[in-house]
């Protein structure tokens, strides 16, 4: 309403999306230019003066750099690939199904599972001596001692890349299914159905063209995602030699501090990788869309339906099962005492790995909760500022807010580093606010992209409505829309709970290993931490956004138990 | 009660260059004008430009006056104008109560007694905790209205407020709305695509 008066309030609404905006673009851009400049040699506080290209030669010829930035942009490109393939065929053949009834329910606790925690368990699943091992030992092939073969840590990143895809799936998954609504699939495929074609296909052929568009932009974050992980990439991926990304964190602590303009430049690199395992996926799209195009003219209506449909189902039920199998393996492995080879389960079972956990749990708990729900409360309070500036404007939100997802484009080491530099500069000491700051650069986005489209759809009538009946802008934001909204919020804040607890470069630089969360402690134990222990440190790291995602599911259930019209307001 | 009084003055309404409608109009209290029209001829607009929650994309100028005040810049908030939507749109987070409690204004003495009042008037007495979902179509309906009526209008649009009931239900729903607006002398501006609606007003009937 252009009318609202200019209460102090009122102007913060209005400015809300400049402000967010720049609390947000700001350090990614300085982030980048302080990692630009020691890249080619200047930074004066380590007596780096003047311009150079050296640091770039010392890159270069590190031996197995080609095969590192092989492996990367290779995990860029298969993660998403399989991932969104996987999604889009399930959902082609589950639409309307008890099957997606189910996905829509399991696809928050999948969520949950932080990356750090999912690779662990994927380890301990596949590992030679893990639990699918032993499974099938003796029985199967008659192995009585773990097989030989490097399958974590694998020379080509392969078990990386999958652990990548099995925690992509649900993110894909579940911005696939808030987006669906606005584009109305029953109807695209009953027409489609009426002219012959068979479901599967009628929802490949018209309803993808559309969706996907809507789901680009988290396509993109999982593409930088994965072409820069850190804590995944630790726990499942080559180390003979690391992908970029870890080696280039690994130049950043060496105690050598001249090794920070290796780090630079190497981090510079990591960005032109990231962007080019971008650009290669625009080709994947224009291919993508050639290719279904033909397929679409050609007119076949009926063959293949079953496989894509078995494709699809079979591709997202294994990695729901490797998920759940992922922290099965964990639980019986926190409890595990003395463990002979093919035996399916532990001999002995004991209690050691949890108690001394336990003891040591105190401060990275604390820290972990502390950051969480700190950076949660203030990106839920920034997204709602912005959207609710835009209702207020009756207008769409200017295209320059696209920005807002600039950090999840940005490889994080590319500009986490440069903000390293920024606060050295500016000779802040590493603490909790620090950390927080840099939690709410990567939770807010997330928070934005959960909670935008809700917001956007409510029915309009609701607030003009209460407007009529002399309610103030302020009056309806309290008493109408956030109550309506209340469910969408909650599930947003479990998100925001769940971005910041699986943080883990974020926590470890900004905090420079002073913050310690159950993160960064427990990627820590990644080589060689004793099973039980890394076990019980996984569970713990997953156990905080479960309990988010429990209580968003329930309080509103709880809180509207008599309210039957807010049952479907979801 | 003093009789309410909306006059509309050289009203025009117009979309990127195209002008959807002229409307002059003066409405007496207790009296209905019925504005009629095929979909797009900005019929919704008119509504929303008079409530005061025109979408930016339209362009519109002319008079409007309730009681001898000016409301072109007043927020909608402050107008005094009530809105029926099609729909009874009872706030489903609200109890029964809760909705009629919503419309009083901040200042009113004894609320809780002024929503039992409102609720015996229309035969739902003991209601005010109920959740509105469990209310037959009827009894929502007689709930908006009463809503409607606690927030002190002085005017009162209606958005083809009748279109979603069905045939037996309409009839009702219509009498009490329209014997509603005519007790309390409100000025009522009605748009619909039905012809009954039109006739059962009473009114003057404008096409658009």
């Amino acid at each position: 309403m252009a009318h609202a008066k200019a209460r102090p309030s009122n102007l913060a609404i209005r400015l809300a999306p400049s402000l967010v905006l720049f609390v947000l673009v700001a350090p990614v851009v300085l982030g980048l230019v302080l990692t630009l400049l020691p890249a080619f040699g200047y930074l004066p506080v380590l007596g780096g003066e003047q311009l150079t290209l050296a640091y770039f030669a010392q890159l270069f010829a590190i031996p197995g750099l080609a095969h590192s930035v092989t492996v990367s942009l290779m995990a860029g490109l298969l993660t998403p690939l399989c991932a969104l393939s996987l999604v889009l065929l399930f959902l082609a053949g589950a639409a309307g199904t008890r099957l997606e009834l189910w996905m829509r329910r399991l696809v928050a606790p999948l969520l949950a599972i932080p990356h750090a925690a999912a690779a662990f368990g994927l380890a301990f699943l596949i590992a030679p001596s893990g639990l699918f091992m032993r499974l099938i030992s003796p029985e199967l092939n008659g192995l009585i001692s773990p097989p030989d073969v490097l399958v974590v840590n694998d020379y080509w990143g392969l078990t990386m890349s999958l652990g990548l895809i099995i925690k992509e799936i649900p993110f894909l998954l579940l911005m696939a299914l808030a987006a669906l609504p606005q584009i109305q699939p029953e109807k695209r495929v009953a027409i489609a159905r009426s002219l012959g074609y068979r479901p599967c296909r009628a929802w490949l052929m018209t309803v993808v063209p559309a969706l996907y568009p809507l789901i680009r932009l988290p396509v993109y974050a999982v593409i930088a995602f994965a072409s820069a992980t850190v804590d995944v990439s630790l726990i499942l991926g080559p180390n003979l030699p690391y992908t970029l990304s870890v080696m280039v964190l690994q130049w950043f602590n060496d105690p050598d501090l001249s090794y920070r303009f290796v780090a630079a430049a190497g981090a510079l690199l990591q960005l032109g990788v990231t962007l080019v395992a971008l650009l290669l996926w625009r080709l994947i799209e224009e291919l993508g869309a050639w290719l279904g195009r033909r397929w679409i003219s050609r007119g076949e209506r009926r063959t293949g339906e079953a496989s894509l449909r078995i494709t699809g189902q079979v591709g997202v039920g294994l990695a729901v099962l490797i998920s759940v199998g992922g922290v099965f393996a964990l639980l019986i492995n926190s409890f595990a005492g003395f463990w002979r080879f093919p035996d399916n389960l532990p001999g002995a079972w004991t209690t050691q790995a949890w108690s001394r956990a336990l003891g040591e749990i105190g401060l990275p708990l604390a820290n972990t909760l502390l950051i969480a729900l700190v950076s949660t409360v203030l990106a839920i309070v920034m997204v709602i500022a912005v959207l609710e500036s835009e209702q207020r404007a009756g207008k769409r939100l200017s295209p320059s807010m696209l920005l807002l997802y600039l950090p999840l484009l940005v490889p994080q080491i590319a500009f986490l580093f440069g903000l390293i530099v920024a606060t050295e500069f500016l000779r802040w000491a590493p603490d909790i606010k620090l950390v927080i700051f840099a939690h709410l650069i990567f939770v807010l986005p997330y928070t934005f992209l959960t909670l935008a489209e809700a917001y956007r759809r409510l029915d309009p009538r609701w607030s003009q409505l209460a407007a009529t009946l002399g309610a103030s802008p302020w009056c309806i934001f309290w008493r109408v829309r956030l109550p309506l909204l209340l469910a969408p919020c909650l599930t947003a804040a479990a998100i925001a709970i769940a971005v910041s607890v699986s943080q883990y470069l974020a926590t470890q630089l900004i905090g420079a290993g002073r913050v310690p969360s159950l993160t960064t402690e427990a990627v820590a134990l990644a080589s060689g931490g004793s099973r039980g222990i890394v076990a019980v440190w996984a569970l713990l790291q997953a156990l905080i956004p479960m309990l988010g995602f429990a209580l968003a599911l329930f309080l509103p259930r709880l809180l509207w138990r008599n309210r039957r019209g807010m049952r479907g307001l979801n | 009660m003093n009789e309410h009084h909306l006059q509309l003055d050289n009203i025009r309404i117009s979309l990127e260059g195209r002008q959807l409608l002229v409307l002059d109009a003066e409405i007496r209290g207790g009296e209905v004008l019925t504005v009629m029209g095929p979909s797009g001829v900005g019929k919704s607009s008119l509504l929303a430009y008079l409530a005061g929650f025109l979408a930016p994309a339209f362009e519109a100028t002319g008079l409007v006056r309730l009681d001898g005040v000016q409301l072109n810049d007043l927020p909608a908030e402050q107008r005094h104008v009530g809105l029926l939507f099609q729909d009874a749109l009872l706030f489903p987070h609200l109890s029964v109560g809760g909705n009629l409690r919503f419309a009083l204004p901040a200042a009113t003495f004894d609320k809780a007694a002024r929503v039992e009042q409102a609720l015996a008037s229309i035969g739902l007495e003991g209601f005010a905790m109920r959740d509105p979902e469990t209310l037959s179509g009827g009894q929502r309906s007689r709930v908006a209205l009463q809503r409607l009526l606690l927030s002190e209008p002085r005017a009162v649009l209606l958005d083809e407020p009748f279109s979603r009931l069905d045939t037996h239900l309409r009839r009702e729903v219509r009498e009490f709305v329209f014997a509603g607006l005519k007790v309390a002398g409100l000025p009522a501006i009605m748009v619909t695509h039905d012809a009954e609606d039109a006739e059962a007003a009473g009114g003057r009937v404008i096409q658009l």
